[in-house]
Order: C-alpha cells, then structure tokens, then sequence
C-alpha cells in the first residue's frame, strides 16, 4: 500500500512538471502566433498590388510603400557584399590559421562584445565614419557599410562555427596527399563549410532588413519617391518608414492602416528569408554524409 | 656495403618528440628499408603512431609539439630549415585508421590531389585513376559508378579508395596508422593482401595493434613501449626468438 501510494505521488509530481513545460512552450508560440495574428489582422487590409508596387502620395497617407521595400532590398543586399566575404576570412583566420593564444581569445571576445553593441550605437559609429568623416553623405553605401558591421559577428560566428563542424579528418587526408594549407582549405575545408555558413548569414540578413536605428542616420530618407541611380542616393526603408508614420507623420493615426501594412509586409520579407535558412539547412542535413 | 646504404630510406637519428612538456618519444633511431614492409608495434600510447605522422611532418598539424633529432629522408632531414612539407606528403603518403574520403565522387577523390600538383590532361587523369584503383584492387568493384559519391561505399571499399588515392600521387613511402582497425575481417584480408603486392613498388611502414598482422605481413618489427624502441629486427626473429624479455612479453600477450 505503501509503495503505490508513493508511485502515485511521483506519477503526480512528474505530471505538473510535464504540464509547467508544456505551458511555457505554449506560451512562446502563443506569444509569436498573437502576435502574428494582430499584425494580420490589422495590416492585411491594405495589402494589395498597388500598395506593393506605387510610391506613397498625399504626405504618405496614401499610396504604397514600393520605394520602402526596395530601399530595404538594397541596404541588405548592401549589407550582405560587405560582410559576409569579410566575416568568413575572419573566420576562416580564427579557426584554420590563427595559434590559438591569448590574442586569438580577445579577438574572440571583441566579436562577441560586437554582437551585444546596441544597434543606436552602429547607427551613430555610421554617421560619424562613413556620412561625416568619408563623405559619404546618408545614402546606400554608409547604410549597407553600417548594416554590414551590424551583422559581422553573426557572420563570423556562424562560419566559425560551420568550419568547426567539418571533421578534422578531411583537412588530414588532403594534407597527407601533399596539399597545401591554402588549397586545403579553398578546395575541401570551405566548400562543406558552406552550407552551415550561408544558413548563419541568411539568419543574420533578417536582423538587417528589420534594423532601424543603423539606417536612420546613415541612408534612410523620411521621404523619397526618387528611386534610387547609384550607391550615393538616399533610399527609403521598411523600419524606418514604420517609425516615421508612427511617430513623426501629419497624420499618425489615420496611417495605422499603412503602419501595420508596412509591418505585415517588414515581417513577411524577415520570416521569408529565415525560411530560405531553414530549407538550406534541411535539404544539407539530408545530404550529409559525415 | 654500398647497396645496404642505398636501401634505407628512411632514418631516423636520436629522435625525441615532445607534445608540450610531455615527452612521447625518447630518442629513437631507427632505419626504413626500400620496397619492404615494417610494422611497429606496442601497446597503446607508446608513441608508435606519433612516429609514424612524424614521419611525413603530420605532427606539424598540432600546436605546441616540438622535434629534436633528425629524420632523414634518402639523405636529407625533412625537419630541416630550407624543406617544405608540403613537398614531403607528395613524396611520403599516408593511410589513416578511419577511411576518409571526400565527400565527393570515386573518381574526385582520385584526382583531387594529381590536379593540384598540376596534372590537367583528361586522358591522363583517367590513365591515373584505374591505375591507382587497380594498385588498390578496387577498380573491378567500382569502374561502372565512378561518378558518385565515395561516401556510399563500405568500409572496407572506403579504406582501398584511400589507399588508391594515396598512390595516385605515386609516392616512394606509404605510412599506414592502423589501416585495418575499423575494418571486418574479410576487407582486412584484402588489404593485407593488398599491402604485399604494394611491396614490390613501395616502401611500407605500417602501424598496428594486430600482432598476428604484424606477424602475416611484416619484413622488418619495431617493438615500442613508452615511447621508446625496446627491439627493432627481422619479423620472424622479433615473433621467435626476441632479445628482449618485454619484446616476449608482449608478443605472447602477458601484458599489453
């Protein structure tokens, strides 16, 4: 009698545990699908073609977002020709060259000290380097230079950690053949690394598209309908046209409509590309073979 | 005396390894005879892979490691000043425990090291491939699927693909580090057959925990133990007759 009545107090108690574990995983994706709901919900009324493809009109509180969407295209396009070659020859220094010492441990420490910097702050080291002290102006470049910093330690993780993972075996066996280091690493050690690093990378695009503290000072203009001819013209943004008509427009609240509009089509563009990583990594797993 | 000169390959002059502090070989001297096959032998740790990669400047690979001593290779101290390594694996090739091919084709795997020394012509590069996977013996198995991936064969397939691999950058030494521990039986017949037929193109040295190995396949034995050479002789001697009481010890499995 005894030991049932101990059995059923350890059947409970594992019960409440299972069910606080299942309730706070509930939570989460209770917590992204409400808000995903709410942002559908309000936005999806103003989602049409025109509101894709035309420029805003009447001081932005109708029209489309059209010169928005490919202002964000090109300032992570920007982004991404800046940082990703750089981040896997960081990387590709970290792990396949550098003696691991103490130098090699402050740089990885300043990478990661990179990745905590608030995004406020990329936005200001923009402004001051690339806008004033190079000349820039804020246009396309100093914001993709400035998006390009902000994603370099997710890049440099990423492919640190994408080169880790391809098995020491492989660099031995095309040494043991009379390789090269550099050969090795060109022919065999990157080319299987690649798959895990562009899945880190595209992760890291996302954060860019959706960042509006680098742009507004670097690239972002209140209002352009002017598409952009080269490098050196302001663009507008995604993020940046949702905190302009949320909080400094004419007509804030008759906006809300475009705001979440805006939003739906911000959140969409993010979760697309995360989904791009997503299908990378799975159809990768299922091709390895290590 | 002269052709007893010519015949080593291989020499090693009071060679002392060091991984850090610790101290994984104590001058060891030791010579390596062409066209022959020599096995070394000992329980684990006693250094005997270590010599092995140092032969061909794998050790290289590993921070904080240091060599004293020489290692002559047909004359000339590989860990000497003016020597590329690179140079070295080209002339000294390697076999590893585990198979490990490239996640590539049969055919990739083969060319992948002649196409970087700078071999380009098709014809040639084809001439090269059923060479080396018939020096392998694996060439019947594999001439119709050359074209895909090195990762589908077995085990013991995998192994013969890197021994052909290895041969295709028509080495004068193969080191093999235990080429049959992941291996059944049968594929483990096959490469010991394989490793006699070799003989008579290269010089083999080759480690292994399989005394009965040793013993089937080997010219010349060098017994380790902590990270000293305690006998080095013909193969029949070192299984008959050994000099040394640890040698006998060992062999017939009274500790180790």
């Amino acid at each position: 009698m005894a030991l049932q009545s101990s059995m059923r107090w350890r059947y409970f108690k594992q019960g409440v545990f299972f069910g606080l574990v299942r309730l706070s995983a509930l939570v989460i994706t209770a917590a992204l699908g409400g808000l995903l709901v709410y942002i559908l919900v309000n936005g999806a009324g103003v989602l049409s073609w025109d509101f894709l493809t035309l420029p805003p009109t009447d001081s932005m509180t109708k029209g489309g977002i059209m010169p928005a969407i490919l202002g964000t295209l090109y300032l992570t396009m920007g982004a991404i020709l800046v940082a990703l070659p750089l981040g896997i020859v960081s990387a590709v220094y970290l792990t396949e060259y550098a003696k691991q010492g103490p130098l090699v441990r402050v740089i990885r420490i300043g990478v990661n000290c990179l990745a905590g910097v608030p995004s406020i702050v990329f936005g200001l080291f923009g402004l001051g380097l690339f806008v004033v002290f190079l000349q820039f102006g804020s246009c396309i470049l100093s914001g993709a230079l400035t998006l390009g910093i902000l994603i370099l330690p997710t890049i440099i993780g990423a492919s640190e950690e994408a080169l880790k993972a391809v098995p020491q075996t492989f660099r031995e066996a095309s040494l043991a053949l009379g390789v090269s280091k550099w050969q090795t690493i060109v022919r065999i050690v990157l080319p299987n690394a690649l798959p895990g690093i562009l899945t880190g990378s595209i992760l890291g695009i996302g954060r860019a598209a959706g960042e509006t503290a680098p742009v507004m000072f670097t690239a972002a203009a209140f209002y352009t309908a002017k598409l952009p001819s080269s490098i050196f013209d302001e663009v507008m943004a995604l993020p940046f046209h949702i905190y302009v008509l949320a909080t400094a427009g004419t007509h804030i609240e008759a906006t809300r409509p475009i705001q979440f509009g805006t939003i739906l089509v911000l959140v969409g563009l993010v979760l697309g590309v995360d989904l791009i990583a997503i299908v990378i990594r799975s159809t990768m797993r299922k091709r390895k073979r290590w | 005396m002269v052709t007893v000169e010519d015949n080593r390959v291989i020499k090693t002059n009071d060679v002392n390894f060091f991984y850090g502090k610790f101290r994984a070989l104590t001058d060891i001297s030791m010579d390596f005879e062409k066209r022959r096959v020599t096995a070394l032998i000992g329980p684990s740790g006693c250094g005997k892979s270590t010599l092995l990669r140092l032969l061909n400047r794998m050790n290289d690979l590993i921070d904080g490691t240091r060599v004293e001593g020489e290692v002559l290779f047909e004359g000339k101290n590989i860990y000497g000043p003016d020597v590329d390594p690179v140079e070295i694996r080209r002339r000294i090739g390697m076999v590893f425990q585990k198979p490990n091919p490239f996640p590539k084709s049969i055919y990739n795997n083969i060319t992948y090291g002649p196409k970087l020394a700078g071999l380009t012509d098709r014809i040639e590069l084809e001439a090269l491939v059923e060479q080396s996977l018939r020096q392998a013996v694996l060439w019947d198995e594999v001439k119709d699927i050359l074209g895909q991936s090195a990762m589908m064969l077995s085990g013991g397939q995998q192994q013969r693909l890197c021994i052909a691999r290895a041969l295709a950058m028509k080495p004068d030494v193969l080191l093999m580090d235990e080429p049959t521990s992941a291996l059944d039986p049968i594929s483990t017949a096959k490469i010991e057959e394989l490793i006699q037929d070799l003989k008579k193109d290269y010089t083999i040295i080759i480690v292994t925990h399989n005394m009965q190995q040793a013993a089937r396949i080997s010219d010349m034995t060098g017994f380790f133990y902590l990270g000293k050479l305690i006998e080095y002789s013909a193969t029949e001697k070192i299984f008959t007759r050994p000099d040394i009481q640890q040698t006998e010890d060992y062999i017939t499995g009274r500790f180790g």
